[in-house]
């Protein structure tokens, strides 16, 4: 064992008490930091995967990005352009070329495409009405993209074809309107059409605002609906790689010009508010650890003048300054890794304890559980961060102690 | 060490001035002209404040000189790093101070040890074998495993000799080595030194209030106002 760590683990023994007391600092704050960050991490991709989950990849929609120029404000850029009374045309909405498109990405061997026709619908059932966005999907292409047929909890999406009019209704919606599978409501549409609709099966995603506002049914007989024979306004797209989607979907819309959103671009005020989350749970670990470090700070100082004879005396022997600074930074070290391994086990103790809680959310149905993500980098990161806090809370009383004078201490001494 | 190093300087003082910068600057030494050979026991005298520790100070590189030089060994020390005098000193010279200043958590062969391994001249087995001698030499051998809170005063000191000489160091500097000692323990510390000196060949400086020890010492210089007012060898 080289001899400043020899000297440092000595000097550390014979102050059992106040070693322990900043082994058990540290320990603190590395086992909160772990068991924090397991928590955030699982709830963050809980959410995410939650998001993945019950949308699509990309979205292609019938709208742009930047909504269209007059002819005379594009032929003179640089010019103060007035128009005075212009009349836009009203397009017809949906995606233009819609199969066409839909081959092109089916051509793509990463990606699954389901085409769709979204619009807004009101339930009738037994006098109580509700409002909610209707879908209309070719199941077989629908599965690939989505996990509804996952979701649904009583009846198969497959029922679809089997009913005339088959609906699969959120388990949400169905309690609020108080229906139940098989049972038969009145849909309309904005446009005044009218369905009579045989619920084949509930589905179950566990985000409200989908359980409570969406439904289900056969492209055709939406686009019937809504009077809107062969239109399809959404592209739902699945892609291989799903931190991928973003740059995809910009290739998507550079292709096509529509709208094309990637999850990530859909969800970023809620991807925006988890890494706000992220910063100030790091803030709350690295003043824990912080506390920590003074903890040691405190004992390395209280080491270092206890010892100004001992380190006279090594200096006398020819001890140099770096060997003294070693001797005390050591002490910092080994402090702050002795207390991370320790802060490993509480760390993973503290995760093993909250995995075990269980609870009810508020409108939730269901008991859930502290979603938890156990990765060795949270082990990891928050030592390298003890450590380095110890070794710098270490450093500075060393640096002093290495600069001591034996003489005046001799002196003292005498 | 060896008979080769008998009246071979092993530690000067050439013209050495150290003045501690203060408001009223504090001269504790001025001129110093002093040799130290090998084989020789000297002993430094003179009254409180006289500059004698600051002398052996100097001597043992734990201070730099205002104005001259300090040679160890017949090297100037002048232009060394801190580092440099750091190794000089592991290497070249022991210490004993009126204190023992033993590591207070170690035992006293472990108090040995540490400078041994510091140098690592030696392998582990040799310098265990070294410190073991060198207690027993001192009479100290079933005391290697006591810590200094379990020795007497002159056993303490008897160790912290032995640790002066871990490294087999060609100067010895000893500070009121027997200031806390009983006359019977003062006259057996001296009587290590004089045999370190004449029977080891080192240098060995003593500094002392105690003219009866300093009267049995090869030379005598003494102090005043950090000055050398005389140098004289003895019987």
């Amino acid at each position: 064992m080289p001899l400043v760590l020899r000297i440092a683990l000595t000097h550390l023994r014979a102050r059992t008490r106040q070693t322990l007391v900043s082994l058990l600092g540290v320990a603190t704050g590395v086992g909160f930091s772990i068991a924090m960050a397991a928590l955030m991490q699982g709830s963050q991709l809980d959410f995410i995967n939650k998001i993945i989950d019950a949308t699509p990849h990309i979205t292609v929609k019938d709208e742009f990005r930047h909504p269209d120029e007059q002819p005379a404000a594009r032929r003179f850029p640089d010019a103060a352009v007035a128009i005075v009374g212009a009349k836009p045309t009203e397009e017809l909405r949906g995606i233009k070329g819609a199969r066409r498109k839909l081959a092109i990405l089916e051509d793509q061997p990463d990606l699954a495409v389901s085409p769709v026709l979204r619009g807004q619908v009101v339930i009738r059932y037994f006098g109580k009405d509700e409002a909610a966005a209707i879908a209309g999907i070719e199941p077989d292409r629908h599965r690939r993209v989505s996990q509804l047929a996952g979701d649904i909890r009583e009846g198969r999406l497959d029922d679809l074809h089997a009913a005339a009019n088959g609906l699969i209704v959120g388990d949400g919606l169905a309690r609020k309107l108080g229906a139940k599978l098989g049972d038969t409501v009145t849909v309309s549409s904005p446009v005044g059409v009218v369905f009579k609709m045989k619920i084949v099966a509930l589905f179950h995603t566990g985000v409200i605002s989908l359980d409570e506002g969406e439904v289900y049914a056969l492209l055709k007989k939406v686009q019937v609906l809504q009077d809107r024979q062969n239109v399809i306004n959404r592209l739902y797209v699945k892609t291989g790689d799903v931190y991928g989607a973003f740059a995809r979907a910009r290739d998507i819309e550079a292709r096509f010009g529509y709208l094309a959103e990637s999850w990530d671009e859909a969800n970023q005020d809620i991807l925006e508010a988890l890494q706000v989350r992220n910063v100030i749970m790091y803030t709350v670990v690295a003043a824990i650890l912080l506390v920590a470090g003074m903890g040691i700070f405190n004992v390395v100082s209280t080491i270092t003048f206890e010892k100004l004879r001992d380190i006279a005396i090594l200096k006398s022997m020819g001890f140099s300054e770096r060997d003294i600074r070693w001797i005390f930074v050591l002490q910092g070290l080994i402090a702050g890794t002795a207390g991370s391994i320790l802060g490993w086990g509480l760390g993973f103790g503290l995760c093993r304890i909250m995995e075990g809680i269980e609870f009810k959310v508020r409108f939730a149905t269901e008991m859930t559980q502290l979603p938890l993500y156990y990765s060795p980098w949270h082990y990891l990161i928050a030592t390298v961060f003890a450590v380095t806090a110890a070794a710098l809370a270490a450093f500075f009383p060393a640096r002093r102690a290495a600069r001591v004078d034996p003489v005046e201490i001799i002196r003292g001494a005498a | 060490m060896t008979a080769t190093t008998h009246g071979r300087p092993l530690v000067a003082a050439r013209g050495v001035t150290r003045i501690l910068p203060a408001a009223v600057p504090v001269t504790l030494v001025h001129d110093i002209d002093l040799e130290v050979t090998g084989g020789e026991a000297v002993a430094v005298t003179g009254p409180s404040g006289s500059g004698k520790s600051s002398l052996l100070y100097l001597l043992g590189l734990l201070d730099r000189p205002t104005r001259g030089r300090v040679e160890v060994d017949g090297r100037d020390t002048a232009s060394l790093s801190s580092d440099d005098l750091a190794r000089l000193r592991l290497e070249r010279l022991g210490f004993v101070f009126q204190f023992h200043f033993l590591l207070p958590e170690f035992s006293a062969l472990d108090n040995l040890l540490i400078p041994m391994r510091r140098l690592a001249r030696l392998d582990e087995d040799a310098m265990r074998a070294r410190a073991e001698d060198l207690l027993d030499s001192l009479g100290l051998l079933s005391l290697k495993d006591k810590r200094p809170d379990q020795l007497s005063g002159g056993e303490a000191q008897r160790v912290a000799i032995a640790r002066a000489l871990a490294n087999d160091p060609a100067v010895l500097l000893t500070d009121e080595p027997t200031g806390n000692l009983d006359s019977r323990n003062s006259a057996a510390v001296f009587d290590i030194f004089q045999r370190l000196a004449r029977d080891e060949g080192r240098a060995v400086v003593v500094v002392t209030h105690d003219l009866a020890l300093a009267a049995r010492a090869d030379r005598r210089v003494e102090l005043v106002d950090g000055t050398i007012v005389s140098d004289s060898r003895q019987g």
